[in-house]
């Protein structure tokens, strides 16, 4: 039945169009101007103007996203050591693209208005210019090269681990659809594994190998706590497809690849309990539940369960397609004081205690 | 039908030939019906990918609701019409496919490729018509296959339009990755040699069968951009095959090209040794250049058009070519900047985005050098002009985001989020779309002998060019915002519920963008009946295909080919009285040619 009305609407429009262009061929008999579908003086200046109508549009739209969604972007409030880099950097590259991209669309489409057709009219020829060629090859290079020096030291300040500040060693697993932490324990060393050894009868769930010393103080955990002010670097690995550990407050993101270790670290600067007190991150909250409220009200109106209000946690996201459930494979991070941590940690079970005795 | 074929056998050269209808219609070696029959195959294509498109947003700005759209489309895939997460996936995937590949590398290269080279420089036809014709029907085979493979059971692939493996690798992984990924795979096979031959093809004709005069400086910026493109399509394509076919092997034969230390649905697969990220270099050494073999021919028709519209020359015409050769050289040295969170060395990361902020340059050199043409012209603003001015709007704006995604450090926060989605769709989606359009409007009289209606036309345009703006500009901003793309509802994290009411305003536009579509659609196949009876040189433009006569015949001009005597922007010359003067018109005593 839809797909027949769809059908219907479709020969309808098509029959809307026709009628529309028939009448507006009809009011066009009498006039002087040949109708040969080119272009004549009268569209020339219709379009001229709504080139300038389009230059304003494209101001609007601008000025529209900044003002009512520039708080979204994840700019100032990064809670990582090198996350500010990152976000001086990218508001760096905003102001030169925010200024190129004024002034030659402002360019392009004057242009197009200020010099639309005439009949007799006949048009500069004006072919070749090296000095303008070089001009404008060569602001970009400079531009350019300011840019790629600043990136390429952020870039390598961020991926270059400094293994003597003792960073607290952390392997971040993945499988289709969740997060597993590994914590190496006291001797901030990680026991050896492979996905070989995985025992599920065992409860051996990430392939540890059991005889490695260094696996014996290991622990498994399913929500990252990290220490403030601490230095961490992630291990990566994944069990079965690729995803990728994306963890935005902390403007970090790796991929997880399977047959491979891969690695990212930083330093988390904020804990999440002071990030909650934060003005910006208080108001985006505030914005969001009453977002949420209104959905409640409605849910609850059908007969089903509201949503609950939301409180700010850090996450880790997984950004690489995964297969079905890849829209909700996520950990909460927490990050806290080494005292609050502490406390957490001796709640934890070892991994040697994890397994199943048989 | 028998006496025709019987004197097909005898009568073989050029234009007395007699056609049957088979031999004219369907297994044609004339490049200007392989050109119509590209160009409706990937109008079609751009159709379905459209509709896809078009539901994939309406489930993002209205999450699992149900949907009579999708109940009538999806079928199983939408019970009570509510989407389902795996064909989420698939249209991802295949709207990804089909508008990068089948619409946008053989509906746009594929089309003016045909149509132009032989045309524009003064030949009867390709080098090899009978190759020709086999790569338009291999990639009608290619297509009808992509196509097929959302009727197998499982679904057609679903692992992203890139199918990194081992996602792609595994059945056992998701639906898609039985039959349809074997589908996806046998497809992209067949398409590559069709774009394979098709390339070729392009690149021994532009080589070859230039007429008399027609030297590679007097070339017009379409053919340069062809040429090019079929160049880079030849380096580049063949890398993607071998990937198609390595990851075939592991699929099939059990080899570990790509994986290694497997453990999914409760065993350990035997593969050993192997790395995803191995498929990831193979893949973007194609998928990068393909990036410009999409965006090359669009910039290149638009050259032409600006400078025929303008009435004046384009501006510094061997910069441009320059810069075409820039970027095409360009392009094969930066794809790792798609992986620079792949878990290759960071020492690469460094290297490609040294090598990826250098394209900006020859970008930024043609920008400057069109809205240099436009200056003190004498602008006829056909929808085709529209549409390449539309084109040059999107690409500077497309463009320049790619400053910030090509710099690796600022990449760790935008990848794989909707800023990257915001991004290649303006720069290389919505800028070749157009000048695929502006394409369709300037030769469609080449094509149909018949104008399309212009008013229609401006139509499209401008509420195309709206929502163009309207959907991709507020993607930035989720993006920015930290929203993953391809994730099938964002319902499950309350960190992005201010992030809805934008999805909306996006979808939307979208919406509206898609029906007005309906406009063009009506306009071309109206216009190929019913238009208005073209002139031999409508736009008054120089080049050599406006010589040929109205109604086609096979070898393109009944007489013997013109030569050429000047390069093909002399809009508007001092010295002449018309404001142009086609290639084949002979200097005049004393006229000098321009040193350009």
């Amino acid at each position: 039945m839809t797909t027949l009305l769809s059908i219907l609407v479709l020969v309808f429009i098509f029959v809307a169009i026709w009628q529309m262009v028939k009448i507006f061929d009809l009011t066009q008999v009498g006039k002087t101007t040949e109708n040969n579908q080119v272009a004549n003086d009268d569209d020339n200046r219709i379009n001229g103007y709504l080139m300038i109508g389009f230059l304003i549009f494209i101001y609007v739209i601008t000025i529209v996203c900044f003002v009512k969604w520039g708080d979204l972007p994840l700019m100032s409030n990064s809670a990582s050591e090198h996350g500010p880099g990152i976000d001086s950097l990218m508001i760096i590259s905003m102001i030169v693209i925010f200024f190129v991209q004024t002034v030659t669309q402002f360019l392009l489409h004057y242009f197009a208005f200020k010099y639309k057709g005439e009949k007799g009219r006949k048009a500069l020829f004006y072919a070749d210019n090296n000095k303008l060629e070089a001009i404008w090859t060569i602001i970009p290079v400079i531009v350019l090269a300011g840019l790629i020096i600043q990136g390429l030291f952020t870039w390598n300040s961020i991926m270059n681990i400094d293994e003597e500040a003792d960073p607290m060693v952390i392997e971040l697993y993945a499988q289709q659809f969740n997060w597993k932490a590994r914590y190496s324990g006291p001797d901030n060393a990680l026991g050896k594994a492979n996905v070989r050894l995985i025992d599920i009868n065992r409860a051996n769930e990430l392939g540890v190998d059991e005889a490695d010393p260094n696996a014996q103080d290991d622990v498994i955990v399913k929500e990252l706590h990290l220490v403030v002010g601490k230095p961490v670097v992630f291990k990566m690995r994944s069990q079965d497809v690729l995803h990728s550990a994306y963890m935005p407050h902390f403007r970090a993101q790796m991929n997880c690849v399977p047959g491979m270790i891969t690695q990212f670290g930083f330093t988390p600067t904020v804990t999440t309990a002071d990030m909650r007190e934060t003005e910006e991150m208080k108001e985006k909250v505030f914005n969001i539940n009453e977002i949420r409220r209104g959905k409640s009200k409605s849910l609850i109106a059908e007969g089903k369960e509201g949503l609950e209000p939301y409180t700010f946690d850090y996450l880790l996201l997984c950004n690489k397609i995964c297969g079905t459930s890849h829209y909700n494979m996520q950990m909460k991070i927490i990050v806290e004081t080494q005292e609050e941590y502490d406390e957490w940690m001796k709640g934890q079970k070892l991994f040697v205690d994890s397994l199943v005795k048989n | 039908m028998s006496a025709h074929v019987e004197e097909h056998g005898h009568d073989d050269h050029g234009h007395h030939h007699k056609e049957t209808f088979i031999t004219k219609y369907i297994f044609s070696q004339d490049h200007k019906m392989i050109a119509k029959q590209y160009l409706i195959t990937g109008l079609i294509m751009g159709i379905i990918a459209v509709v896809m498109s078009i539901m994939m947003r309406m489930q993002i700005a209205w999450p699992e609701e149900s949907n009579p759209l999708f109940k009538a489309l999806l079928g199983k895939w939408a019970p009570d019409g509510v989407m389902s997460a795996d064909i989420y996936l698939a249209l991802v995937t295949i709207h990804g496919t089909i508008m990068v590949f089948f619409v946008l590398t053989a509906g746009l290269s594929g089309t003016f490729s045909n149509l132009l080279i032989p045309l524009q420089i003064g030949a009867r036809d390709m080098a090899s018509g009978f190759l020709n014709m086999v790569s338009y029907w291999l990639f009608f085979t290619s297509s009808i296959i992509m196509v097929c493979s959302f009727f197998v059971e499982a679904g057609p692939a679903a692992a992203g339009w890139t199918i990194y493996p081992p996602l792609s690798a595994l059945p056992m992984a998701q639906g898609g990755s039985g039959l349809g990924m074997t589908m996806w795979l046998v497809s992209m096979a067949i398409f590559i040699a069709s774009s394979l031959l098709g390339s070729l093809n392009y690149v021994v004709t532009v080589i070859n069968l230039r007429t008399k005069g027609m030297s590679m400086t007097r070339l017009p910026l379409t053919i340069w951009a062809f040429f090019v493109t079929a160049i880079i399509g030849v380096i580049s394509f063949p890398v993607l095959l071998s990937a198609a076919l390595l990851l075939i092997m592991d699929r099939s034969f059990g080899t570990s090209f790509f994986l290694s230390d497997i453990f999914i649905q409760g065993e350990v697969l035997h593969y050993q040794g192997g790395s995803p990220v191995l498929f990831e270099h193979l893949f973007w050494f194609l998928g990068h250049p393909e990036v410009y073999i999409v965006l090359l021919p669009a910039l290149g028709i638009t050259s032409e058009i600006i400078a025929t519209n303008s009435r004046k020359p384009i501006f510094g015409y061997r910069a441009m070519i320059a810069s075409i050769i820039a970027i095409a050289f360009l392009s094969t040295i930066v794809w790792g900047h798609h992986m620079f969170i792949s878990g290759m060395n960071p020492f690469l990361g460094s290297v490609f985005t040294f090598t990826t902020l250098l394209i900006a340059i020859p970008s930024a050199v043609k920008s400057f050098n069109y809205i240099t043409t436009l200056w003190k012209g004498n602008l006829q603003m056909n929808p085709a002009m529209l549409f390449s001015i539309g084109l040059v709007s999107t690409f500077i704006t497309g463009g320049l985001t790619g400053i910030i995604l090509g710099d690796s450090a600022l990449d760790i926060n935008v990848h794989d989020t909707y800023f990257v989605i915001a991004h290649f769709h303006l720069v290389m989606g919505i800028s070749a779309l157009y000048g695929f359009f502006a394409g369709v409007y300037h030769w469609f009289p080449k094509m149909f002998g018949r104008m399309l209606n212009k008013n229609l036309g401006y139509v499209h345009f401008w509420v195309t060019a709206v929502c163009a703006y309207g959907v991709f500009f507020p993607m930035h901003f989720i993006g920015m915002a930290g929203l993953p793309r391809r994730y099938y509802t964002n319902t499950n994290f309350p960190l992005f519920d201010d992030l809805a009411s934008v999805n909306v305003v996006i979808t939307i536009f979208a919406i509206i963008g898609a029906i007005f579509q309906i406009v063009f659609i009506y306009n071309f196949f109206a216009s190929i009946f019913y238009g208005k009876k073209a002139e031999q040189n409508p736009w008054r433009s120089n080049t050599l295909e406006w010589t040929t006569p109205v109604e086609h015949v096979h070898g393109n001009w009944p007489g013997a080919i013109p030569h050429v005597y000047r390069w093909s922007y002399d809009y508007s010359k001092p010295g002449h009285d018309e404001d142009f003067v086609p290639q084949n018109v002979p200097l005049k005593e004393g006229e000098e040619e321009l040193q350009h």
